[in-house]
């Protein structure tokens, strides 16, 4: 029966739709009554394949394990040793991707310095330049040299242990960075030569290059002012993976980063966010096919990012070619980012712990990527640098465990024999078998 | 005076002795012969000394400069003095595109004309030409000075922030968020004196100053078309 119907027909349940849902509703909502569309951190949010759609198959009759406590299972990797004369030796293929000071705060860069010191790893700048805080703390910093070039200073260049050219990021492939007014602190300001409180919209191409063959002549000038001691790497978003690594190597890089749509952003329209870069599983092979069709694989060095959380996804990355990770969102988090202690503070801004990415607001309740001195000192670099250390530690203790698993001395010696995928999507992008199969969309010489 | 032959010493050995020269050298005076269009020559100086190129020079020459003076006797490449912190540069032909760009002090001087984007994100330096310059100059300039003693081409200063441009001829049009300001005392002693530095002879107040209209500064939604 049905009380809101005098005659007593049936009612149908109310239905929300599927293509405007509440999100899309609110969406709407906000676009209507603000003028400007959203800007937001963090990555995509919506569900796209990933690394949770491989499986390992460890070991069996044809493949022996490794003792998980006995026989050993090295993680480093050296990154860069092609041209540069000191390349970076890491304990761990576990790096900080590059964030930048202004994004963050001054002690959330130290504590990052710490933590990657401490797990034997090396950290990054980002846009806005190198900080004291961060080259004291960081055994081995990699400096970012950006489209804005906000910072850019030869000096910080000269005391980099390996350069970064940021042609694009996951997060926003062909988009420059932002940063709002109410980050734009008498530090910030000065350090980027802008005004305060004015809204900051970093450039998307560099000033002073466009195109392949002006990068090469670009990477010439850098080891040129640095005298071909530090590596350098040339940093691309999950685009167009195959010639993207292809012209990197081309134009004389030491390692290519590479990073999907899932990675992180300080600030960018969320639009951007959720619409443009491919995911960070989609990418891997066909860098890795680059680097191979080069004969570049292992020569020069693929770091992948985008939504990499744990040791699984360490070694699936490997598994599949990749030389090493970068992280940026996860090591925030470990950080005390989106921590439910401060959950009251986060309803307060109208949001949820692990939800909150107004990150360009400044508010940060957990004093993270703030420029608010109050906020700051909620946060402790020393205690931030433990958690993030221990953090690391784990990641690669479970990269080990599966590598053991699988018979594998070496992180390194991770293969995509040693994956299945548990969708078609999957096993077409990772090109590995799907599940209980010998087969994957596109492998050679099958047809659909 | 110490000259290197770039075609017989080569590039990285050049660099590596212009960049063993410390702050108290006595070997202050430089000269390149056959450049031939050579790209990153004496870039990253870091010292007091003045090198002299016989020739014209490929991209990114004297690019990040510190303290050291770098003449071109000849047309200099893309990217000229980019990134340059101090010293000076003087270009005796044209310049390419980009030149100084993101620069953070010092002074360019181009005797000829200079190509687009001149002093494209401009971060404090000076940058001089006699001659005219290109189509997007000083694109997003945040400090510094850009003195043009003929004519600028399209979009002058477009998106800039508190760079300043001073032109005697002609501009095309003006970029987005750049106007036309007034000319006041302070600014006729400021380009008087950069015009002395660059030993250009010419009269402050046939210029007219351009800057921001810091209209963009803060979004606002009634802006969007101007983005
Ligand atoms: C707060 C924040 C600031 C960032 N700033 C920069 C930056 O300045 N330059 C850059 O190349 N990438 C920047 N990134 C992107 C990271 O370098 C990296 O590509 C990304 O975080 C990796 O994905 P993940 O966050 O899922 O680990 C930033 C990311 C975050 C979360």
């Amino acid at each position: 029966m049905n009380k809101y119907d005098p005659k007593g027909i049936p009612h149908t349940t109310p239905r929300q739709s599927a293509t405007f849902t509440q999100d899309i509703n609110s969406d709407i909502r906000r676009a209507a009554a603000t003028g400007i569309y959203d800007i937001r951190g963090g990555g995509a949010k919506r569900k796209v394949p990933s690394f949770d759609d491989l499986l390992f198959m460890g070991a069996s009759i044809s493949r022996y394990p490794l003792e998980g406590y006995r026989e050993k299972c090295e993680t480093s990797v050296t990154i860069g040793g092609l041209h540069a004369e000191n390349p970076i030796e890491l304990d761990i293929p576990i790096t900080i991707a590059g964030m930048s000071f202004g994004a963050l705060s001054g002690p959330a860069k130290e504590a990052l310095g710490r933590g990657a010191s401490a797990a034997g790893t090396s950290t990054t700048t980002g846009d806005g330049g190198m900080t004291p805080e961060e080259r004291g703390h960081s055994d081995k910093l990699v400096y970012q040299y950006l489209p804005s070039r906000y910072g850019m200073n030869p000096n910080d260049l000269r005391k980099a242990d390996a350069i970064e050219i940021v042609v694009g990021q996951g997060a926003k492939p062909g988009g420059g960075g932002m940063l709002l007014g109410q980050k734009i602190s008498d530090r910030v300001a000065e350090m980027r030569n802008l005004p305060k409180g004015i809204d900051q919209r970093s450039a998307c191409r560099h000033p002073d290059w466009t195109g392949p063959d002006d990068l090469e002549i670009k990477i010439l000038e850098l080891r040129e002012i640095t005298g071909w001691k530090v590596p350098i790497y040339v940093k691309v978003a999950g685009a167009r993976p195959y010639y993207d690594t292809t012209l990197a190597i081309k134009a004389g890089a030491d390692a290519v980063v590479l990073d999907g749509m899932q990675g992180g952003t300080a600030a960018t329209q969320d639009v951007f966010i959720e619409h443009v870069g491919q995911p960070t599983l989609a990418i891997v092979r066909p860098a890795v096919q680059a680097l191979q069709d080069l004969g570049m694989h292992r020569k020069v060095q693929l770091i992948l990012s985008g939504g990499i959380r744990s040791g699984a996804d360490v070694a699936k990355a490997m598994a599949l070619g990749a030389d090493a990770v970068a992280i940026g969102t996860a090591a925030l988090i470990a950080l005390g980012d989106n921590d439910p202690k401060w959950e009251a503070e986060y309803n307060a801004l109208g949001t949820t712990a692990g939800a909150y990415d107004d990150w360009h607001e400044g508010r940060d309740p957990a004093g993270i990527t703030t420029q608010d001195p109050e906020l700051q000192a909620r946060f402790d670099p020393v205690e931030g640098g433990r958690r993030l250390r221990n953090y690391l530690k784990v990641m690669t203790l479970e990269a080990q465990t599966i590598a053991r698993a699988c018979g594998k001395n070496h992180l390194h010696n991770l293969e995509p024999e040693d994956l299945v995928a548990l969708t078609m999507e999957a096993a077409a992008m990772a090109q590995v078998p799907l599940a209980g199969t010998n087969w994957y969309p596109g492998k050679p010489n099958t047809s659909f | 005076m110490q000259t290197i032959d770039l075609s017989e010493t080569g590039l990285r050995a050049m660099n590596k002795l212009l960049h063993a020269q410390s702050e108290d050298t006595n070997q202050t005076a430089w000269e390149i012969i056959n450049p031939k269009g050579a790209h990153a020559i004496a870039c990253g100086l870091n010292a007091p000394i003045e090198v002299t190129v016989k020739g014209s020079t490929g991209y990114y020459c004297a690019g990040m400069n510190q303290q050291a003076t770098v003449n071109i006797h000849g047309s200099a490449g893309p990217g000229t003095g980019e990134n340059i912190m101090s010293g000076k540069i003087v270009i005796e032909g044209d310049a390419s595109q980009y030149l100084g760009a993101t620069g953070h002090g010092g002074l360019i001087v181009v005797k000829g004309n200079a190509s687009s984007r001149c002093g494209i994100s401009m971060k404090g330096v000076n940058i001089v030409v006699q001659g005219n310059i290109g189509h997007m100059s000083a694109f997003m300039g945040q400090s510094g000075n850009l003195v043009v003693c003929g004519d600028a081409g399209d979009a002058l200063g477009d998106s800039c922030y508190e760079a300043r441009f001073f032109v005697r001829g002609k501009v095309k049009s003006l970029g987005a968020d750049c106007e036309k300001k007034e000319m006041r005392k302070e600014h006729l002693t400021l380009l008087k004196s950069l015009l002395d530095e660059a030993g250009i002879d010419a009269d402050p107040t046939e210029f007219t100053r351009y800057g921001s209209a810091r209209n963009l500064y803060n979004f606002d939604v009634d802006n969007a078309g101007a983005y």
